[in-house]
C-alpha cells in the first residue's frame, strides 16, 4: 500500500517567510529595537534575538510554564505570546528579577529550600511566583499550590517550591 | 499532590554509614563521621565543615536561579543564535509506523527563502555501515536506529529528513512543506496482540539482565502451599518528559573540528557514538553538557538529534542546532509497558513458600531492550522456591529504554501489590507479612548484604506515619465524605559503583579544580563532588571548583544506575589521597620542616595547612610546601575501580507508607500523606538526597494515578504526545 503524506497548506497560501516588522521591547529596563517576523514568539525573541536564554522552552505550547516572564508586572507564558503583540511592553525576565547583584528573595529561597533539581523549570517557577506574590491572592500553601499549578516541575520539587515561595512572601512582607 | 513528606525516616540515619562499598581503595575513616550530625543539621544553615553529610545548598544554585546556567540549546558562540554563525535544523518525522520511504519531495521546502538544505537518506553524507558503529555503551542487543541512513521506517515519529535554515521558524515552516511518499507495510503497536508471539531474550541465569536462575521447586511448592495468591498486573508505556527538550548545538570550528553542546547523561558515550557513526577522529570532536534539564534515563543513550546536528554541521561546514519539539520527544525511548503474572504461596503463618514471576515487556522490531524485570521478586523476601520468566514483545515502536529505576519500578510494584493481596488472604497486617518474610541475604545470590536496614525503615516509617492506628477493615476509615486508605510497600534498588577517573589540580593559593567527565542531571553531582573534595583536602567549599560534562575530562561512565555519587566520591577520595601524599612529601623536604619526622598518616589537612596529628603547633601551609618544592600546583589523576568482593550483595531499601483519600461520590483520588523511609548507605548531602527522595514519591504518585502513553493502534501513533494530555 502506498500513501503520500499530506503536507499542510502553507500559511495563507504563502511559501515564503513573512516580512519583518520593527518591534520595541523594554527588557529588564533596557529598550531593544528588533526586526522580527510576525510568527516569532516573545520566548524566541528573548532567547534567539536578545540572547536572554534564562527563559526556558519546555513545550512551546503553554503547557509547562517554563517560559513564564513578567509583562507589565503580570506573568505570561512567553511561548504563547507573539513578540509583535508586545510592542512597547515592559518585560522582566529571570535575568532582570533582582534589582542588583543581590538575589531576589525568591531566588534566595529557592536555593535554600532546594526548590529545584535540574533547574530547567526554575526561571519560570520564580517569575511565576513573583507574579503570584504581586497578585496578592495566595494566602495559604493550598492557594500557592493552586495558583502555581501552571508551572510543571518534572523533578518533583513541588513541596520545596511551595516552601520557598512561603519564605519569600514572608521576607517581602517584612521588607514592605 | 504530596502534602507532607516526613523527614523522620532513616534518610541519613545512623545505620548505614560506610556501607555501600567504601572499602579497600579508600581509607573508610576518611569518610566516616557520626551520622547523628546529619539528623540535627538545619536545612537552611550555611554549610559547615566537614561538609559530607550536611545539607549544603547546591553550588550551582545561583546559576540556576538567575538564568546563567546554560543548557544545550543555549550556546550561541560565535555571537547570537541568529546571524551568519548558527543554522537551525527542524525534523521531518515519519507518519507511518512500518514500511519504506518511496520518495521525499523537498522541492517546496528548498524554495523557501532562508532554507539552506534538506538532508535525508537520499542525499546524506557518508555514515558508518555496521551496527557496531552505532552501539553506544548502554545499547541493547540488536541493530540500532541509524537516522537518515536508508528508506526503512521502523516506527511512527522516526526522523526521516532534516530541514536546515537560517532561522528556527523558517526551518519549522519549511519542514511542514516536505512531502513524503511511503510504502506502508502494516504495523502492530498493541502489546496484547503480540502477547502470544513474545519470546525469551535470555535464559534464566544466562545474563546480567535476564531472569535469575530458579531455586527450589516453585511449582510443587505452590501446589502444596496452604495459601496461594495469583494475579496479573499491567503498567502502561510511560515517557520521561524531562522539562528540557532534547537539543544539540554543534559549533563548527573549521578544519572538521566540532564542539557539540548536547543534552545527555554521558558526554563520553556520545563522543564515542558520534566518532563511530560519523567516522570522525576523536580529536576532532568535543562533547559538552554542563547542565542537563532532566534525564531520568532518557539521556543514557545518545539521541538522534545530536547525530543530526553534527552530521549537518559537517555537511554544511557551519554551526548547526537541532532542537526537538515536545511531540518529537515521544519518538525517543520510553519505559516499556509490562504485563506480569505473580503467584505467591505461603504457609498459614505468613511465611513465603514459593514465588513465580512471569513478565512480558515491550521492545522495538530492531533491538532487544530489557532489564532485571522479574528478579526483584525473588530477591527481596525469604522464600525457598522461586521461578522467573521474562519475554519480550516486538512492536512497531522505537526501542524502549531505561527510565528511573528501570524494571524495579514496574516489577516491585507488582510484587508489592501481590504481597498486599496475600496479606488480605492471610488476614495478616501487610507490614507484619513483610517482617515475617524478612531476609538478611539476597535471596537470588544467597549473599549477605553489605548493609540492609530495611527493618529500621519499617519501624521508623511506621512510627512516623502512625501505622499502628490503621484499621484493616475495608471502608472502615473515613474523613468527612472521603474514604481513607492506608497502605505501605517495600522499595529496593541497586547500590552499584563503576570505574571512574578523577583529576585534582591544587594550586598554591589553596584552590582545587576537580575534573571528571560525569554529568549533573539535577541530582546534585556538582555539589557532592565539591563537598567530598573540600573534606578530603581540608579546604573551604568555596575553594573547590568542579568541572564536569566535558568529554575531554577524565573517564566517567554515564550518569545512571544510581552509581555516580558513590563512584565519583570514591574517585575524588582516592585522587585526593594522592594529592595529600605529594604535599606531605614536599612538606617533609623543607629545610627544618616541622613535619620532618611525620609519617604519611601522621598529618591531617585543615584550613589549607598540613598539621601534625600529634602536635598541632607543627604545621606547614600548602603554599609553603609548594614553594619549597618549587612547584606552583600539585596535580594528580587516579582511576578507581570497584571489584566485586565476591561476598556481599549491595542494595538500597525503603519502606513507604501512604494515605489516600477517595471521594465516594466523585471517585476523586487524593494522596494526602506519604512517609518514605530510605536506607541508602551514607548520605553525602541531606538536602539534595531529600529532594531526590521527594521527587521519587512525586513520580510514584504520577505513575500510579496519571501517567500513560496512549497509542492509536490504527495509525500506530502516540495520541497524547504532549504534556497537556500526558500528565506528568
Amino acid at each position: 500500500m502506498s500513501q503520500t503524506s499530506k503536507a499542510p497548506s502553507p500559511i495563507g497560501g504563502a511559501t515564503q517567510p513573512p516580512a519583518k516588522i520593527e518591534v520595541a521591547l523594554t527588557v529588564n529596563g533596557v529598550e531593544a529595537h528588533l526586526q522580527l517576523a510576525p510568527w516569532t514568539t516573545l520566548l524566541d525573541a528573548l532567547r534567539d534575538h536578545l540572547d536572554l536564554t534564562g527563559t526556558k522552552k519546555g513545550c512551546d505550547h503553554g503547557q509547562c510554564g517554563a517560559c513564564t516572564v513578567l509583562v507589565e508586572g503580570r506573568r505570561l507564558n512567553s511561548c504563547l505570546a507573539l513578540a509583535v503583540m508586545q510592542d512597547g511592553a515592559q518585560i522582566t525576565t529571570i535575568e532582570g528579577l533582582a534589582a542588583s547583584d543581590a538575589l531576589h528573595p525568591l531566588q534566595q529561597a529557592f536555593i535554600e529550600h532546594d526548590a529545584f533539581q535540574c533547574g530547567y523549570c526554575t526561571p519560570g517557577q520564580i517569575c511565576s511566583a513573583a507574579g503570584l506574590i504581586a497578585e496578592g491572592k495566595a494566602k495559604t500553601s493550598d492557594e500557592i499550590r493552586e495558583l502555581m499549578s501552571g508551572n510543571i516541575c518534572r523533578c518533583g520539587a513541588y513541596p520545596n517550591i511551595v516552601a520557598a515561595i512561603e519564605q519569600a512572601m514572608a521576607v517581602m512582607r517584612d521588607k514592605s | 499532590m504530596v502534602s507532607k513528606i516526613s523527614r523522620r525516616g532513616v534518610l541519613g540515619g545512623a545505620a548505614a554509614v560506610g556501607s555501600v562499598g567504601w572499602g579497600g581503595l579508600v581509607d573508610p575513616d576518611d569518610l566516616r563521621r557520626p551520622a547523628k550530625a546529619v539528623a540535627q543539621a538545619n536545612r537552611a544553615s550555611e554549610p559547615t565543615r566537614p561538609y559530607i553529610g550536611t545539607p549544603t545548598s547546591r553550588i550551582d544554585g545561583r546559576a540556576k536561579v538567575t538564568g546563567a546556567a546554560k543548557y544545550a540549546a543555549e550556546f550561541n558562540e560565535p555571537g547570537l543564535a541568529l546571524g551568519p554563525g548558527l543554522a537551525h535544523g527542524s525534523l521531518v518525522t515519519s507518519g507511518i509506523a512500518n514500511g519504506r520511504i518511496l520518495e521525499i519531495d523537498a522541492g517546496a521546502a528548498l524554495r523557501v527563502g532562508g532554507v539552506i538544505d534538506v538532508l535525508s537518506h537520499q542525499n546524506r553524507p557518508d555514515m558508518a555501515g555496521s551496527d557496531e558503529a552505532y552501539q553506544d555503551e548502554t545499547a541493547p542487543e540488536g541493530s540500532p536506529l541509524r537516522p537518515l541512513y536508508d528508506d526503512k521506517i521502523r516506527f511512527s515519529g522516526q526522523p526521516i529528513a532534516l530541514v536546515v535554515a537560517e532561522e528556527p521558524e523558517i526551518a519549522r515552516f519549511a519542514a511542514s512543506l516536505v512531502r513524503v511518499e511511503y510504502q506502508d507495510d502494516g504495523h502492530v503497536t498493541d502489546l496484547y496482540r503480540q502477547r502470544e508471539a513474545a519470546f525469551a531474550p535470555a535464559q534464566p541465569g544466562a545474563s546480567r539482565f535476564g531472569p535469575p536462575k530458579p531455586r527450589g521447586q516453585a511449582e510443587e511448592a505452590l501446589a502444596a502451599a496452604a495459601v496461594r495468591h495469583a494475579a496479573e498486573y499491567y503498567v502502561p508505556i510511560e515517557h520521561h518528559n524531562p522539562m528540557e527538550m532534547y537539543a544539540s548545538t554543534a559549533i563548527w570550528h573549521g578544519d572538521g573540528k566540532i564542539t557539540v553542546y548536547d543534552k545527555t547523561q554521558g558526554v563520553q558515550n556520545v563522543h564515542r557514538y558520534l566518532c563511530g557513526a560519523l567516522l570522525m577522529e576523536p580529536d576532532d570532536l568535543r562533547v559538552m553538557s554542563p547542565y542537563m534539564g532532566g534525564g531520568f534515563g532518557s539521556g543514557l543513550r545518545p539521541q538522534y538529534q545530536v547525530l543530526l546536528a553534527v552530521l549537518a554541521a559537517r555537511a554544511l561546514e557551519r554551526s548547526v542546532r537541532v532542537a526537538l519539539s515536545r511531540t518529537q520527544m515521544y519518538g525517543l525511548g520510553y519505559r516499556p509497558a509490562m504485563l506480569q503474572r505473580i503467584e505467591l504461596g505461603a504457609d498459614g503463618g505468613g511465611n513465603l513458600e514459593a514465588i513465580t514471576h512471569e513478565a512480558i515487556t515491550v521492545t522495538s522490531q530492531y533491538e532487544d531492550f530489557y532489564r532485571q524485570e522479574t528478579g526483584w521478586s525473588g530477591l527481596l523476601y525469604a522464600c525457598p522456591n522461586a521461578k522467573y520468566e521474562h519475554k519480550l514483545a516486538r512492536l512497531d515502536l522505537a526501542t524502549s529504554c531505561d527510565m528511573r529505576c528501570p524494571s524495579a519500578a514496574t516489577g516491585v510494584y507488582a510484587l508489592e501489590c501481590a504481597m498486599d493481596e496475600l496479606a488480605v488472604a492471610l488476614k495478616v497486617d501487610p507490614l507484619e507479612l513483610r517482617l515475617r518474610c524478612y531476609s538478611d541475604r539476597d535471596q537470588n545470590t544467597d549473599r549477605p548484604y553489605s548493609s540492609k536496614n530495611l527493618r529500621d525503615c519499617y519501624r521508623q516509617g511506621a512510627e512516623a506515619f502512625g501505622w499502628q492506628r490503621r484499621n484493616a477493615e475495608p471502608r472502615s476509615m473515613r474523613d468527612g465524605g472521603e474514604l481513607v486508605g492506608w497502605g505501605m510497600a517495600t522499595g529496593v534498588w541497586e547500590a552499584l559503583q563503576m570505574p571512574i577517573a578523577v583529576r585534582i589540580a591544587l594550586s598554591a593559593d589553596g584552590h582545587a579544580e576537580v575534573s571528571c567527565a560525569t554529568s549533573d542531571i539535577g541530582t546534585g553531582t556538582y555539589t557532592i563532588m565539591a563537598q567530598v573534595a573540600a573534606d578530603m583536602l581540608g579546604l573551604p567549599l568555596e575553594n573547590i571548583s568542579i568541572r564536569l560534562g566535558d568529554s575531554t575530562l577524565p573517564q566517567s561512565p554515564v550518569e545512571g544506575g544510581s552509581w555516580i555519587a558513590a563512584s565519583v566520591a570514591n574517585g575524588i577520595a582516592t585522587t585526593a589521597s594522592a594529592v595529600r601524599s605529594e604535599l606531605v612529601r614536599l612538606a617533609k623536604q623543607m629545610s627544618n620542616s616541622p613535619l620532618a619526622d611525620a609519617g604519611r598518616d601522621d598529618v591531617v589537612f585543615a584550613d589549607g595547612k598540613l598539621v601534625s596529628k600529634r602536635d598541632a603547633s607543627r604545621a606547614v601551609s600548602i603554599a609553603d610546601a609548594m614553594r619549597s618544592g618549587a612547584v606552583d600546583r600539585v596535580e594528580q589523576q587516579r582511576s578507581t575501580t570497584f571489584a566485586d568482593d565476591g561476598v556481599h550483595a549491595h542494595n538500597t531499601h525503603s519502606a513507604i507508607f501512604a494515605e489516600v483519600k477517595v471521594d465516594e461520590q466523585l471517585g476523586v483520588i487524593r494522596v494526602t500523606r506519604v512517609v518514605n523511609a530510605v536506607a541508602a548507605g551514607r548520605i553525602l548531602n541531606t538536602k539534595t538526597a531529600s529532594s531526590q527522595i521527594m521527587g521519587s514519591v512525586v513520580w510514584g504518585i504520577g505513575m500510579a494515578l496519571h501517567e500513560e502513553t496512549l497509542i492509536d493502534h490504527n495509525f500506530g501513533r502516540i495520541m497524547n504526545a504532549n504534556i497537556a494530555e500526558y500528565h506528568v
